[in-house]
C-alpha cells in the first residue's frame, strides 16, 4: 500500500476499522459488503437463466423457482441496489464535495452499516431457513395467509435495511445543508451532491412507509391480526398502494445516484462543463417528486379505479421528461468536448445508451391500455433490467472505475477496464434485449416453464447472462489485483476538475483536506475551454 | 466560540402553561362536540381541531416558530406528503364504484 | 464569503482561526467546547445540524405512522358503521385522560428544555422526572385498556375484541379491522413511548450530572421533539378511534 499517510492505514487495526466514524471507511465497509450480496444475488440469477434454458420445468421444483426468482429480486433490490451508490461514492466523496471532513452525523453512519449487515444477515437466514417464494413484491394474501416459507425473517432482513436506507438519507441531507464551506453556494456543487440530495428526500419520505407496511404483514402472519384478509372485509389492494408508493419511488433511489454519477464522469472525460446545469440540477428534485405521484402504474391491473389509472398514466409519462432532459444534456456536454477514451468514457457511453431503452420501454409501460397485455410478462423484466443494471449497474461500475484510484491510491489495468465495460455491455444487451420480445410475444414472468418456441430467446438470453458474468467478474479481479501490485495512483489522474480531484490527495487524509478551512471560489466543471488538455 | 447562541429566545413559563391549558381546552371541546350530532360535519371538526392541537404543539412546544425556515420547510413537507399519499390513494377508493367494477 | 449564499456558519464569522484541525482532529486550545464535535466549526452549527436532524428522521416517522392513517382512512370509508360501533367499545374516559395526560407530559418537557436554556439543573430534572412519570401513566393506563379487551365484556359478552378466532361473533366482521388497527396503532405508539421514556431516563442522568446548560442543551432539546412527536401522535389517534360519531359513553 501507500507509504503515505491516508485513511486506509492510519489508525490500524481491524477495530479501527469497526468502529471508524470516519465516512471514507465506512464507504469502503459498504463496498465490501454490497459487493458479498450482489454475488449471492448473482448466484440466484444464475439460477434462474440455468432453469430457463429448457421450456420445462425440469431443473428445479415450482416452489424452488419461486424461491430463487424472489431472492434475487429481493437481495439484488434492498440488498445491493439500494444502498450501492449512497453508501458507497456518496458517503466517500458528499463530504469531500462540500468541502467538509465528516458527514453530519458520523456515528449514525456507521450505525446505518451495522443497520445493513444486520439485515443482510437476516436476509441470508431467511434464505438458509425455508427461503421466500412470494416473489420481492410480498403480495398478500399469499405472503399473510399462504405461504409456508420465511416471510417474516425475510421481512424483518427488508425492515432494518430500510432503516439503515432512512439513516444514510438523513445524513445526507443534513450534510448538504448545514456543512457546506464557506463559498459553495448551491450552484457551485457538483451535480452528483444535487442527485444524492434528491435521492435522500426520496429516502426519508418513502422507506417508512414500506417499513410499515412489512410491520403489517408481519402482523398479520404472526399475530392474526387481520389487515388485508379478504374474509373479514379486508382489502389485499391496500397492501399493494402502500408497498407501491414506497416501492417506485425506490427506482429512483436507486438511479438517481447513477445519474449523478454519470454527470461527473460526462464532464470529466469530456473535459466540458456540463451542458444546462441548473436543468439538470432541478430535474433531478423533479424526478424525486414526482416520482412519488405515479406509484398506481403497478396497479392497472389489480382492480384500481380506471379513473385513478388514468391519472397515474399521464403522470407516469410526465416523470420521463426530467430523465429526457438529463440524457440531453448529457449528450450536449459531449458535443465539441475533448473526449479521451478512458474506461470510464465506456463504462458512461454504455448507460447512455442501456438507460435510454429502458426509459423509453417505460413509456410503453406507463400506457394504461398497452400495460394491460404488457404487465406480468418478460416486458417488464427487460425494462427495468435494462434501467437497473444498464443504468444504475454501469453507472455504479463506472463511478467506481472513475473513483478507485483517489479511493484506493493505486491505478487498475485501464485497458481490462475497457474490455470489461464492453462485456457488460455486450452480455446484458444479449441477456435483455431478447426479452423484450419474448414479453412481447406474451412469456409471462416468474414462471419455470414456457412453451418450446420461445426457447431460442431464452437461450440467447442465457448466453449473454454467461458474458455479463464474466464481465463483472473480470472487474472484480483486476480491482482487487490493482491493491496489491497497481500502481500508485496521483492525486488526479484524469485531470478532472473538483474539490475531490484539486485539493485532496489520492487516497484522502482522514479529515480530507490539508487546509482548513476550505474556501470554494469556483463554479462545478470549471474547466478551460474545450480542447485544452490538463494534467492534474 | 463556544457560546454564540446569541440568536436562540427563551419562551417564557407562562407561554408554555397558557399553550397547555389551551390544549386541555380544546381536548375538551373535541369531546364535548363528539357528544353532538353533527352529522357529516363531525369528522371534519374533530380533524380541524386535532389539527389545532397538533399546531400549538409544533408552534410552541417544539419551538418552530423560533427555527430557521428551513425547518419550517421540513416540518410542513412531511404533512403535505402524507396528504400526497391519502388523495391519490383515496382517488383509487372513490373512484372504483363510478364503473362499477367487481371487488366493490 | 461569497455573497447571497446561505450561511453555513450562523455564528456569522469567517473561520479563519487556524485550530489545530489539521490532521489530529483534537482540540488543543481551550476556547472550543468540548461537547464540540471536531466536524462542526461551532455550537450553533452543531446544534442546529442536530435540530434539523431530528425534524428529518421526525417527517420519517410522520410517514411511518401515515401508511397506519391510510389503512384507517380506506376501513373506515369501506365500513363507516362498523367503524362507529366497534369505537363506542373503548373506554373514552381512560382515553381522554390518557390524552391529558400526554399534553401534560409536553408542558414538562418543554419545560425540562428551557430549564436546561437558563441553566437550571432543578428545573431540568424535575421537569425530566415528571415527564418519565407521566409517560409511565400513560402505558400503565393503556396496560388496562388492552387487559379489557382480552376478556368478554359489555357489549361483546360472547367474544373478546381481539381480532382472530377468539373475536365475538354476534360483532361485524369489519370491526375485526377495526381492532387491528386500533392494536397496531396504539401499540406501535406505545414503543415509542417506551423508547421515549429510556431516552429521557438517559437526558435524566446526564441533566443530573449538570452537563446541560446555557451553552450546550442540545440533547435536551432534540429529545424533547421526539416527546413531543409521540404526544401528536396521540393527539390524532385520540379522536379517530375513541370519538366516532354521536353515540359514545357506556361502550366499555
Amino acid at each position: 500500500m501507500s507509504e503515505r499517510h491516508s485513511y486506509l492505514d492510519a489508525p490500524h487495526g481491524l477495530a479501527s476499522w469497526l468502529l471508524t466514524k470516519d465516512h471514507k471507511r465506512i464507504a469502503m465497509l459498504y463496498l465490501i459488503s454490497i459487493t458479498i450480496f450482489f454475488a449471492i444475488g448473482g448466484l440466484f440469477a444464475l439460477g434462474i437463466r440455468l432453469e430457463l434454458m429448457t421450456p420445462a420445468g425440469d431443473l428445479v421444483s415450482p416452489d424452488t423457482y419461486n424461491k430463487l426468482f424472489t431472492l434475487h429480486g429481493v437481495i439484488m433490490i434492498f440488498f445491493f441496489l439500494i444502498p450501492s451508490i449512497p453508501a458507497t461514492l456518496g458517503n466517500f466523496f458528499i463530504p469531500i464535495m462540500c468541502g467538509t471532513k465528516d458527514l453530519a452525523f458520523p456515528r449514525i453512519n456507521l450505525l446505518s452499516w451495522y443497520l445493513y449487515v444486520i439485515g443482510g444477515t437476516m436476509g441470508i437466514a431467511a434464505v438458509a431457513f425455508g427461503g421466500l417464494d412470494t416473489g420481492w413484491t410480498f403480495y398478500t394474501p399469499y405472503s399473510t395467509q399462504s405461504s409456508t416459507t420465511s416471510v417474516t425473517i425475510a421481512a424483518m432482513a427488508a425492515f432494518i435495511a430500510g432503516f439503515s436506507s432512512i439513516l444514510t438519507g438523513f445524513n445526507f441531507i443534513v450534510t448538504i445543508h448545514r456543512m457546506r464551506a464557506p463559498g459553495l453556494t448551491w450552484f457551485r456543487l457538483p451535480l452528483f451532491v444535487w442527485s444524492h440530495y434528491a435521492t435522500s428526500l426520496v429516502m426519508i419520505l418513502g422507506t417508512p412507509v414500506i417499513a410499515i407496511t412489512l410491520v403489517l404483514v408481519m402482523a398479520e402472519r404472526t399475530l392474526g391480526l387481520p389487515v388485508f384478509d379478504p374474509r373479514v372485509g379486508g382489502d389485499p389492494v391496500l397492501f399493494q398502494h402502500l408497498f407501491w408508493f414506497y416501492s417506485h419511488p425506490a427506482v429512483y433511489i436507486m438511479i438517481l445516484p447513477g445519474m449523478g454519477v454519470v454527470s461527473e464522469l460526462v464532464a470529466a472525460v469530456s473535459r466540458k462543463q456540463i451542458f444546462g446545469y441548473a436543468f439538470v440540477a432541478f430535474s433531478s428534485l423533479a424526478i424525486a417528486i414526482l416520482g412519488f405521484l405515479v406509484w398506481g402504474h403497478h396497479l392497472f391491473v389489480s382492480s384500481q379505479s380506471i379513473y385513478a389509472g388514468l391519472v397515474f398514466s399521464i403522470i407516469s409519462m410526465l416523470v420521463a421528461v426530467p430523465s429526457a432532459v438529463k440524457a440531453f444534456n448529457w449528450t450536449a456536454t459531449m458535443y465539441k468536448g475533448a473526449i479521451t477514451w478512458e474506461s470510464p468514457t465506456y463504462w458512461v457511453i454504455g448507460f447512455m445508451g442501456l438507460f435510454l431503452i429502458g426509459g423509453l420501454t417505460g413509456l410503453f409501460l406507463a400506457t394504461m391500455g398497452l400495460d394491460i397485455h404488457l404487465t406480468d410478462t418478460y416486458f417488464v423484466v427487460a425494462h427495468f433490467h435494462y434501467i437497473m443494471v444498464g443504468g444504475a449497474i454501469m453507472a455504479f461500475l463506472g463511478g467506481v472505475h472513475f473513483y478507485w484510484p483517489k479511493m484506493t491510491g493505486k491505478l487498475y489495468n485501464e485497458p481490462l477496464g475497457k474490455v470489461s465495460a464492453v462485456l457488460v455491455f455486450v452480455g446484458f444487451n444479449m441477456t435483455f434485449f431478447p426479452q423484450f420480445l419474448l414479453g412481447y410475444l406474451g412469456m409471462p414472468r416468474r414462471y419455470h416453464s414456457y412453451p418450446p418456441e420461445f426457447q431460442v430467446l431464452n437461450l440467447a438470453s442465457t448466453g449473454g447472462a454467461t458474458i455479463l458474468g464474466l464481465g463483472y467478474g473480470l472487474c472484480v479481479v483486476y480491482l482487487l489485483y490493482s491493491l496489491k501490485w497497481g500502481k500508485v495512483a496521483p492525486a488526479n489522474p484524469w485531470g478532472a476538475k473538483g474539490l475531490e480531484w484539486e485539493r485532496t490527495q489520492s487516497p484522502p487524509t482522514t479529515f480530507n483536506f490539508e487546509e482548513d478551512p476550505i474556501i470554494v471560489t469556483e463554479p462545478a466543471y470549471n474547466y478551460r475551454p474545450a480542447g485544452t488538455v490538463h494534467h492534474g | 466560540m463556544s457560546n454564540s447562541h446569541t440568536h436562540h429566545i427563551i419562551t417564557p413559563v407562562g407561554t408554555y402553561v397558557a399553550v397547555f391549558v389551551g390544549l386541555l381546552i380544546l381536548t375538551g371541546a373535541t369531546y364535548v362536540v363528539a357528544t353532538i350530532d353533527l352529522g357529516w360535519l363531525n369528522t371534519p371538526v374533530a380533524l380541524a381541531v386535532a389539527l389545532l392541537k397538533a399546531s400549538l404543539v409544533v408552534i410552541y412546544f417544539m419551538g418552530v416558530r423560533y427555527n430557521t425556515p428551513l425547518t419550517k420547510v421540513v416540518v410542513v413537507a412531511g404533512f403535505f406528503w402524507l396528504l400526497i399519499m391519502f388523495s391519490l390513494t383515496m382517488a383509487d377508493y372513490v373512484s372504483r364504484p363510478w364503473i362499477g367494477v367487481p371487488g366493490r | 464569503m461569497a455573497n447571497g449564499h446561505e450561511s453555513t456558519m450562523p455564528g456569522g464569522h469567517a473561520a479563519t482561526t487556524h485550530d489545530a484541525h489539521t490532521g489530529q482532529g483534537h482540540n488543543v486550545h481551550g476556547s472550543h467546547h468540548p461537547r464540540l464535535q471536531h466536524h462542526f466549526y461551532n455550537m450553533d452549527q452543531q446544534l442546529e445540524a442536530s435540530t434539523l436532524g431530528m425534524w428529518v428522521f421526525l417527517v420519517t416517522e410522520i410517514m411511518f405512522f401515515g401508511g397506519l392513517f391510510m389503512a384507517y382512512i380506506v376501513y373506515r370509508y369501506w365500513y363507516p358503521d362498523a367503524w362507529v360501533s366497534a369505537s363506542n367499545h373503548l373506554d373514552v374516559g381512560l382515553g381522554a385522560l390518557n390524552t391529558g395526560v400526554l399534553i401534560f407530559s409536553s408542558l414538562t418537557m418543554a419545560l425540562a428544555v428551557r430549564s436546561a436554556q437558563v441553566g437550571s439543573r432543578m428545573g431540568q430534572v424535575v421537569n425530566l422526572i415528571l415527564t418519565i412519570m407521566f409517560g409511565a401513566t400513560f402505558l400503565v393506563v393503556k396496560y388496562f385498556e388492552y387487559a379489557a379487551k382480552f376478556t368478554t365484556g359489555k357489549g361483546h359478552e360472547d367474544g373478546t375484541l381481539i381480532p382472530g378466532p377468539t373475536f365475538s361473533p354476534s360483532l361485524p366482521k369489519a370491526e375485526q379491522l377495526f381492532f387491528a388497527l386500533y392494536f397496531i396503532m396504539t401499540g406501535i405508539h406505545a414503543a415509542h413511548m417506551v423508547v421515549g421514556i429510556g431516552i429521557m431516563l438517559v437526558i435524566l442522568a446526564m441533566a443530573w450530572k449538570g452537563r446541560f446548560g446555557p451553552d450546550y442543551y442540545g440533547p435536551v432539546e432534540v429529545s424533547g421533539l421526539y416527546w413531543h412527536f409521540v404526544d401528536i401522535v396521540w393527539i390524532f389517534l385520540f379522536p379517530l378511534l375513541y370519538l366516532l360519531g354521536a353515540h359514545f359513553g357506556g361502550g366499555h
